[in-house]
């Protein structure tokens, strides 16, 4: 069997498009190429909707634990603790089960029960507190003077946060919020290992890696290709954050821009 | 375990809970919180052996060696901790297995990797096939032990090496002034010092350490979610005394609960110590500190 015919077999195994059943034997390289590959559908999936909703939420999670209202700050400091407080292998063991007893309740909570919807839940939830914490952190060390112009030009409220607060708070948190990014696409491949089951076999990277681990009883091809997928794919979410940090930046002379460096200090 | 545990169907409402919390299987969990914390307790040493290891080779002066260090501290901000995990256990067993197998029997003939097998010659095998339970346990939990600390240990080196960068110049400078050389200069002048500065970096990864204690389970260990996993299934009456539907919400509550407790107590004594550290230093925070005393 040529490489392409197991490109076109497998290429989208993860989705469920394709060959039914995975390789039993003869393992070739490609074959783990191209599964693994499959597999990372997932993981950007999971990691760039996490990303996209948990923007907002973290946003408004920000807010709120910025606020002096203690009925806004207390749920957005308990929701910061709790998810970060924790483990995410927990959360998501956790939440399988507590989205398995609500299926008893109700049809409506069906979905969350499968990894797309229940796993993407919690780490929705969990980047929201990741980053609202970041985005908490750069209200806090929003320049005082920069508030005051906008007083002085008679801003206030929304106009006031949408102008001159968010956007500072942006700058301030993006090299930090571009490590929060990596280490969430990080975290995606612990989804299939936690409870949420990969229904007919439908796996993300590191699922198949595993897959071909232990089936070959040789962990020296699967998880290098593992590894590579994703050093590509962090130079990518770097590239990407990095062209919105320097549209975020885009006021300040060329040699003042600070370039994103990725700094494991600030792990989640 | 209590005397009126005899026949558990009589049981009601609060004794029968403090019966079924008592029993064998339950006391294997609670002996599971043991194993977490003696990992972390092996680990968090090892893993800061290693990190200052790699940041050191990192700062070498001998080129292939400064290589290996920042290969090591580069290699974990791309690719996800898990899969280290899960390759380490592997490689690692393989690799003791080879060597012994080297060693051991050296006119084995046969390749060691044969189709999807990996064979080794008896005597090579860890732990060795007769061995006692305890002693496969013990070999995977010091393999957990280990890989943990090869990751780790690359975080801590990250921290390391920025800290050591951080330690003022002139610091170093002065050292060079006195006449000490450049090993001299290292350990009683650098390393020190850097340890307030890689403190707030330590500290995080502490906190990540803790959060990475249940990925055991997917090393093989029977830990805390091996048995929140057992224990919480839902259990029919003809195979326990004590059935009951699925409680593993319940139980996997319990642990979140748990982790959040550990990771409440190291934030405040991480805090005290951060401040009796930055106490009279230099810094930012020591200079606010002065100012509030003042």
């Amino acid at each position: 069997m040529s490489c392409w015919e197991t490109i076109a077999d497998y290429a989208l195994r993860s989705q469920g498009i394709g060959e039914r059943l995975l390789p039993r034997s003869d393992f070739t390289l490609c074959q783990q190429f191209t599964l693994i590959g499959s597999g990372m559908i997932w993981n950007i999936y999971f990691g760039v909707v996490a990303l996209c909703f948990g923007f907002f939420l973290a946003t408004a999670v920000a807010m709120g634990k910025a606020a002096q209202n203690p009925l806004l700050r207390k749920p957005a400091e308990w929701f910061i603790f709790v998810f970060r407080g924790s483990p995410l292998f927990i959360q998501f063991f956790f939440a399988y089960f507590v989205f398995l007893s609500l299926k008893n309740v109700s049809p409506f909570f069906d979905p969350l029960t499968s990894a797309w919807a229940g796993a993407l839940v919690v780490l929705f939830l969990n980047t929201a507190a990741y980053s609202g914490e970041i985005f908490y952190g750069a209200l806090q060390s929003i320049p005082k003077g920069d508030i005051e112009a906008a007083d002085a030009y008679g801003l206030s409220g929304w106009t006031r946060f949408r102008r001159v607060i968010w956007p500072t708070m942006l700058r301030l948190a993006w090299p930090a919020y571009t490590n929060e990014a990596i280490f969430l696409f990080h975290a995606t491949t612990l989804v299939f290992f936690s409870g949420f089951p990969a229904t007919q076999q439908r796996g993300d990277a590191l699922y198949y890696a595993n897959y071909f681990a232990d089936k070959t009883f040789n962990p020296f091809v699967p998880y290098p290709i593992l590894a590579g997928y994703f050093i590509i794919l962090t130079l990518i979410v770097i590239g990407l954050f990095g062209l919105v940090n320097s549209h975020l930046n885009r006021h300040l002379p060329q040699d003042v821009r600070k370039k994103i460096k990725v700094r494991p200090q600030i792990i989640r | 375990m209590f005397s009126y545990c005899t026949d558990p169907a009589t049981l009601e409402g609060f004794q029968w809970l403090s019966c079924y919390l008592t029993t064998g299987k339950h006391m294997s969990m609670y002996y599971a919180f043991g194993t977490v914390l003696l990992l972390l307790a092996i680990t968090a040493p090892t893993a800061l052996a290693f990190g200052f290891a790699g940041a050191s080779a990192a700062r070498s002066n001998v080129a292939p060696l400064r290589w290996m260090g920042k290969t090591y501290i580069a290699i974990v901000r791309g690719i996800p901790d898990i899969a280290f995990f899960l390759f380490f256990v592997i490689a690692l067993d393989q690799a003791f297995e080879y060597i012994r197998h080297r060693i051991k029997c050296p006119d084995w003939t046969e390749p060691v990797r044969q189709g999807n097998d990996f064979v080794v010659c008896t005597a090579a095998k860890l732990p060795l096939g007769n061995a006692p339970q305890w002693v496969h346990e013990t070999y995977g939990f010091m393999l957990a032990v280990l890989t943990f600390a090869i990751v780790f240990g690359a975080f801590a080196a990250n921290v390391l090496f920025g800290a050591m960068r951080a330690v003022p110049k002139g610091q170093l400078e002065t050292a060079e002034a006195y006449g000490m050389n450049r090993r001299q200069t290292f350990w009683r002048v650098l390393v020190p010092q850097m340890w307030v500065y890689a403190l707030p970096g330590l500290s995080n990864l502490w906190m990540v350490l803790i959060k990475a204690t249940p990925l055991l389970f997917l090393l093989g260990v029977e830990d805390i979610v091996y048995w929140a996993r057992e224990l919480g299934g839902a259990k029919q009456p003809q195979f326990t005394d004590y059935p009951h539907p699925d409680w593993r919400m319940w139980y996997f509550g319990a642990l979140l609960i748990f982790y959040l407790c550990f990771t409440k107590v190291s934030e405040v004594v991480l805090d005290r110590i951060m401040a009796k550290l930055t106490h009279g230093q230099a810094t930012t925070a020591g200079e606010r500190q002065r100012k509030a005393a003042a």
